[in-house]
Order: structure tokens, then sequence, then C-alpha cells
């Protein structure tokens, strides 16, 4: 039997903007949040094994949180492909072949800023919605209610979500990583004086099957990361509505920063 | 049989209780009186597990609730209902989707759980109501469907945490009915409220907690016949710069 809320509870100085109460709280108490976080997953873990309550709350929590997000997503990536094909042409007019445009639309897209700026813009999504949605049920003891009808709120609450989002995030980031690759090859070719093929030939060039799953794996983790973060958050808040306003910033925020330091693990690790 | 012994309670520097000691006796509805923050529902969430005690026994058919672990925990909520002062209702569920929960987790099938969200509807009369959603309830219907989530599970206990706060009178009045109905089931209840009206219609033992502990525990007969001030003066609901009235009643 945990209290979850005496466990969460982050006082930060009362000097500091909310941005930085993530932060600040771990300068601070950096032990305290590791062993907090440390118990807090062990009870997660062990809610991996009551199957039969998080099951039938999988698929439902796969569409929340990552068929609704494909829009965002794609529209991110749109973006990203324009600019990422006019920044390339500027920067190789002269010095390298434009095919070369094809490259480096496809290596960033695949393996940096479509997992990124889709992590990104979930973790603003997904992560503030999760810490929302458990925040708002644990001051209004909904979640005391959850447990009373005898269900663990771990497997009820964040086991779902957890395993939703790593599952959903790399799906959505493969949408984002494609729609990416094809608005930088769109802008190529009516834009720039670049040929499809000579786009493709760029593509072709430096491909490697590993720049996909090398993005797709970072995304899962940072799919568990925001969930865990927005759960994490949620289950901790205390004191209404503006108690739930702060587990929903610090949510985004630890969300974020859990993403850039993944990152920098993963190129680490696998590169 | 509840039964709780000398338990301590603080939040940070704030005690709550300092040694509450009290026996629920069983098929009867105790009554637990006090002010705001004095520490009612904090008694409740400590004999339902929600919360540990700094120190002291919580017995519950003899387990000590503290020393449960999650399976035992879990089987002991199985018996246990619990009314929320706000209902606590899941509110992306409907009023049926939301008497269901519980009945899922006890491996009901589909039939048994359709007559119990129907029987424990029509016991707080809120038959039709299935497809509803809280939202589209008022606040004495959706207390009524967190009484239906409990009674449907057919527990042996029902602790209910100031039900008829913010209700108007006869709304009030029918949440003190269907609390003496399961009462009349058999069903042991631990009321929290500060409604003396109510205190007095539902309990057969009223106790009232003051400064961490139990002050005085008896009858409605022996509260209402009191001659401890700090009890008198709560139930005569006077401040403490008022002088007792000779004449008031406190029915």
């Amino acid at each position: 039997m945990t209290v979850v809320s005496s466990l969460f509870t982050v006082h930060p100085p009362l000097y500091l903007p909310h941005v930085s109460i993530s932060l600040a709280s771990r300068l601070t108490d950096p032990a305290g949040l590791v062993a907090r976080v440390g118990r807090w997953t062990t009870d997660a873990a062990r809610a991996l094994a009551d199957v039969a309550t998080w099951r039938p709350l999988l698929l439902e929590q796969m569409r929340r949180l990552g068929v609704d997000s494909v829009p965002i997503a794609i529209f991110i990536a749109v973006f990203t492909g324009i600019v990422l094909a006019l920044l390339s042409s500027y920067i190789f007019t002269g010095a390298v072949p434009l095919y070369f445009v094809g490259a480096l639309v496809g290596k960033t897209v695949m393996m940096e800023l479509g997992p990124v700026l889709t992590g990104m813009a979930l973790a603003g999504r997904v992560g503030a919605n999760i810490a929302a949605e458990l925040g708002t049920m644990r001051v209004t003891e909904q979640v005391d209610a959850l447990e009373t009808l005898a269900y663990d709120k771990y497997a009820y609450l964040v086991v779902p979500r957890v395993i939703a989002a790593t599952l959903m995030f790399p799906i959505v980031t493969s949408f984002a990583m494609g729609v990416g690759v094809a608005s930088g090859w769109i802008t190529a070719t009516n834009v720039l004086d670049l040929s499809t093929a000579e786009f493709l030939k760029g593509l072709k060039q430096f491909y490697l099957f590993k720049d996909i799953w090398f993005g797709l794996v970072k995304s899962a983790s940072f799919g568990a990361a925001v969930a865990l973060m927005g759960c994490l958050q949620g289950l901790g808040t205390e004191g209404g509505a503006e108690g739930v306003g702060r587990s929903t910033t610090r949510a985004v925020v630890l969300g974020c920063e859990s993403i850039l330091v993944l990152d920098a693990f993963w190129a680490l690790v696998l590169l | 049989m509840i039964r709780l012994e000398r338990v301590h309670k603080s939040f940070g520097s704030k005690v709550v209780l300092a040694g509450l000691s009290l026996e629920v006796p069983a098929g009867m509805n105790t009554v637990i009186i006090g002010g705001s923050g004095s520490g009612k529902s904090v008694t409740l969430k400590l004999i339902v597990g929600l919360l540990e005690p700094d120190a002291g026994r919580i017995e519950v058919d003899d387990k000590n609730v503290p020393d449960l672990d999650r399976e035992e925990l879990a089987q002991l909520r199985g018996q246990i209902g619990y009314v929320f002062q706000f209902a606590a209702l899941l509110d992306s569920m409907t009023v049926a989707e939301n008497i269901r929960l519980g009945l899922v987790k006890r491996g009901l099938d589909e039939a048994a759980i359709r007559t119990r969200i129907e029987e424990s509807l029509e016991t707080v009369e809120l038959s039709g109501q299935q497809e509803r959603y809280p939202a589209e309830l008022s606040g004495g219907m959706r207390k009524r469907v967190g009484i239906a989530r409990a009674v449907a599970l057919r527990p042996r206990y029902i602790l209910y945490d100031e039900p008829t706060t913010g209700l108007d009178p006869l709304t009030a009045a029918v949440m003190d009915r269907l609390m003496q109905r399961t009462r009349d089931l058999g069903v042991t209840g631990v009321v929290v409220t500060h409604d003396m009206r109510s205190a007095f219609t539902v309990g057969d033992h009223i106790a009232m907690l003051h400064e961490g502990v139990i002050r005085q525990v008896g009858t409605v007969a022996e509260l209402r016949a009191t001659t401890d001030p700090v009890v008198r003066q709560f139930i005569e609901g006077r401040p403490d710069d008022v002088e007792p009235h000779p004449r008031r009643s406190v029915s």
C-alpha cells in the first residue's frame, strides 16, 4: 500500500517560475526524486501482471493517445520537410551537389526531427491530456473510488496509457517521417531546381535501414517517458484546479526534458 | 466488526488523529460527528486502507488493515462499500457503467451484473437513469448513484462520507432513508457527518470526534442528554461566544 500523493509532492521554492519547477525540485532533492520515481515505477511494473484490468482499456487509449495525435504530427512534419529542403539548398548552393538535399531531408527527418519534433508535440498533447485527466480524477476522489472498488490504480490508469503511448508514438512518428520526406521532395521539385530523380538519388545514397528503426526505437521510448511523466504528475496532484494546472505544466516540461535526455542517450548507445 | 485502537495520523506538523479508539457494532449505523477538519473523513480512509496510520491498529473482521498486502487489501475492499462526499463517480462513464465497474471486478456474469444494476438503482429510486452521465445528474442524484454503486456490491460495511452535505432538506431526507434501509438489510454503516438532524435520524450510535480523539460515544438518547459542554455545544450548533439557551431543543 503506497500513499502516492505524499511521494509525488514537489515543493519548489516560491520565487521560481512554474517552468523551472521540475528542474528546481531535482536540484534540491535529486535522491528523493529518484526514490519516488523508482518506487512508483516498481508499483507500475507490478500492475503489468494485472492483465485482466488493463487489456480492455488498451485499444481506447491507443486511439486517444495515438490515432487522435496523427493530424498534429502530420502538420509538423509537412513544415519540417519544407524548411529542411529550403535550408539544405541554401547551405549547399555552390559547395555541394544539390541532390544532397534528398540525403539531408531523409536522414534528418528519419533520425532526428521526425521523432523529436513529433515527440515534443505529443508531450504537449498527450502528456498534458494524461496529467489533466488523472489530476482531475485525483482531486475529485475518482482515483480513491477506483481503489475502494478493489482496482489497482496503476493497472487501471497507468499501464494502459504507458503501453498505448509506447506502441503508438512510433506509428505516429512513422507517418510523420513519410510526410516529412514527401513534403521535402515536393518542395525540392517545385521550389528548388531539383528533379525527382535527383532528390531520390540523394535520398537513396546515404539511406540505411538503421535510420528508420533508430528513429522508431527512440520514439517508442519517448512515448513511454511522456506517458509516465503524465501519469506521475497526474496521480500526484493535490489542491483542486490550481493543482491540476501545476501538474499539467510539470508533465509537459518533464516530458520534453525526458525526450531530450533520451535523444542524447540513444545517440550515444546506438550510433 | 470494525475496531480502531489508539490511532494516530498527522499530515506534516498537523496532528489530525491523536489516539482515536472506536468500536463499530455490527449491523448498526455508527455516526461520527465533529467539526470540519476534525479527521472524520481521514478516519474513513484509514478504515478502507486509502491512508496509512502513523500508529495504532485498525481492525476490520479481526484483520489489521495496515498489515494487509495488496491482494488482501483488495479482498477486504470487496466487503466495504464507500460513499464519497461528492459521489466520486467516474465522469467518463454512464451511471450503469459506474455501478458495473465494481461488479466486473467480482467476476459476476453479464446477466447477474445487469440484475444487480437494476436492483441497486431501484433501491436508490433512480430506475431508468442507467444511460445518463454524472454531469447530467443533480448533486443528490449523484450521491444516490454513489450509494447504488456501493449497495450493488452487497458489502458487509458501508462508509458514508458526508452523505447529506450540500443537499436540500428533502433530498437529505431521502439519503437518510437510504442509509436506514441499508442498515435494515444488515449492512454495518459508518456515517461521517456534521448534519445533526441526519445523525440523530440514521444513527444507532453516535461518536463525537474532537481534537483527534473520541470525546463521547453513545446512543442517540445518551448524546441528546449529554452534559459534556463540548458535545453539547456542537450538537446545539452554538458558537463559543453564545451562552447555552435553556429551552433550546437539540431535536
